[in-house]
């Protein structure tokens, strides 16, 4: 029974596996991604330059009311758009091109990311205690050392609930990818289920091996949190 | 073509569609609304070996991808066909409207017992107290002072995973739902024109603020005794930490 599952050529864990490689790694590359993007949006938000705040707080609430899908294919498809328009203005007699699914990917999945961490960030700076601000100006530390080593390590401490709650749903919307033709674990198991006709086996393995991700994930971020907060009394 | 001239062919379309996400989102929400309470009183009430498959449920639903969920339901259930056919189930499972609203109902239901759980909590126990005191029965109890303070608690929660449900009903349009995201695909494939999606993305905008709107209403309606004359305010919000 369990040789559909098998390493090779009888059963499908090669293939699966493979695309569930591409699907950790489509994590791992949009994560860096989407917490720069994050940051700009929280600076943004946090200027006391107006019409970037106007921007900031423009890009994070329309962002987060779009169905990630929506994003998706209007990075898909308007890059793709927009990159063979170019090319043809460079070049008139260049052939069209296909726009990278894994790029597409990664760009939608941090612009997603990246709306959310926003937030998250904003209201992680926004409660860091700022008598420590003024009492780092006091000794004479530039704006940067108050930054790298008063702001930024607290802001760990604050963000990370949040940032690791992001992570997961980040990781299961990579599922989407496989709409837009990408190899990922969801896809190959598509493939999987046309060919062996056993739907339900499949998806459900893929299921399992999401939520098993996903647990493994919320382990790690307990650890992570319990680090973060080492030092600190509880009240 | 310039994109009004999209919205002027395709208006009718657009609208369809946004009817059909409006459909799945609110049968999604209600029907995991009317789920949701007793699976939370359980959460909070049951003995931890009862609780075990629910948190089980919750967990799954929460760990797993929606589409991963919906794709388990839609094609999954062709494994079973004789026997759903047997059961005169079929029906239900080839129509994917079906398949999309059961799993969004079910993935609402998890993500709501939770919230209603954590409002459940917030309730403080004098309350129930002063009300075993004046003799009300436990069904009563439930009625008038656990849900409807357990709801005011868990109403902003609540309307986030509303929104939630409805950015997620944009899924449905990969099994062949012709939801706004299904509209604006079947357009973009026979127009190559970008802008339709820019109208789409603007449908689902307008549905979010309107739903925004329309849920604070809500909430000042079930609060409104707190912010009713000659109440005195510091006292009215005991669950917002005060900021000291």
């Amino acid at each position: 029974m369990f040789e559909i599952f098998s390493y090779g050529d009888a059963g499908w864990g090669d293939e699966i596996l493979r695309g569930l490689a591409i699907t950790v790694q489509l994590a791992i590359v949009t994560l860096p991604v989407g917490l720069l993007i994050g940051f700009l949006a929280a600076f943004a938000s946090l200027s006391e330059f107006r019409p970037l705040r106007a921007l900031g707080f423009g890009y994070t609430t329309v962002m987060r009311g779009l169905p990630e899908i929506l994003t998706l294919f209007v990075v898909y498809n308007g890059v793709g758009l927009l990159l063979n328009l170019t090319l043809r203005w460079w070049k008139p007699d260049a052939p069209p091109t296909d726009f990278s699914p894994f790029v597409a990917g990664v760009i939608a999945l941090g612009m997603v990311f990246g709306a959310f961490a926003g937030e998250v960030l904003r209201g992680a700076f926004q409660s860091l205690d700022k008598g420590q601000v003024e009492a780092g100006r006091a000794i004479g530390m530039t704006d940067r050392q108050i930054f790298l080593r008063i702001q930024l390590p607290q802001l760990w401490r604050f963000a990370l609930p949040g940032l690791g709650n992001l992570w997961i749903n980040m990781l299961k919307d990579t599922a989407l990818v496989s709409v837009i033709a990408l190899d990922d674990l969801m896809r190959m198991t598509k493939v999987a289920v046309g060919v062996t006709k056993q739907p339900f086996t499949f998806y459900l393995l893929a299921c399992l091996i999401y939520w098993a991700m996903c647990v493994l994930s919320e382990v790690v971020l307990a650890r992570m949190e319990h680090r973060a907060n080492r030092g600190i009394r509880r009240a | 073509m310039n994109p009004l001239e999209i919205l002027i062919e395709y208006w009718p379309r657009l609208l369809d569609g946004t009817l059909m996400t409006l459909k799945l989102t609110i049968l999604g929400a209600l029907i995991a609304g009317l789920v949701s309470p007793s699976l939370a009183l359980i959460r909070v009430h049951a003995a931890p070996m009862a609780q075990a498959p629910l948190r089980l449920y919750v967990s799954f639903m929460r760990g797993t991808p929606i589409l991963a969920q919906l794709f388990l339901i839609f094609y999954g259930s062709g494994q079973f066909r004789p026997t759903l056919e047997e059961w005169g189930l079929w029906t239900f499972f080839r129509d994917p409207f079906n398949c999309a609203l059961l799993a969004f109902a079910l993935n609402s239901t998890a993500y709501q017992t939770e919230i209603l759980r954590g409002g459940i909590m917030g309730v403080p126990q004098g309350e129930i107290e002063a009300a075993k005191a004046i003799g009300m029965s436990r069904p009563k109890i439930l009625r008038r002072v656990v849900f409807p303070h357990a709801y005011r608690i868990a109403w902003p929660a609540l309307g986030n995973e509303v929104i939630l449900l409805m950015k997620a009903s944009a899924l449905a349009s990969v099994v062949t739902v012709f939801d706004v995201m299904g509209r604006t695909r079947q357009i973009f494939s026979r127009t190559f024109d970008f802008s339709v999606y820019l109208w789409a993305a603007l449908v689902y905008l307008c549905i979010t603020a309107a739903f925004v709107l329309l849920w604070r209403q809500a909430e000042r309606r079930l609060s409104r005794h707190i912010h009713a004359p000659g109440m005195p305010r510091a006292s009215a919000q005991p669950f917002k930490e005060s900021q000291a």
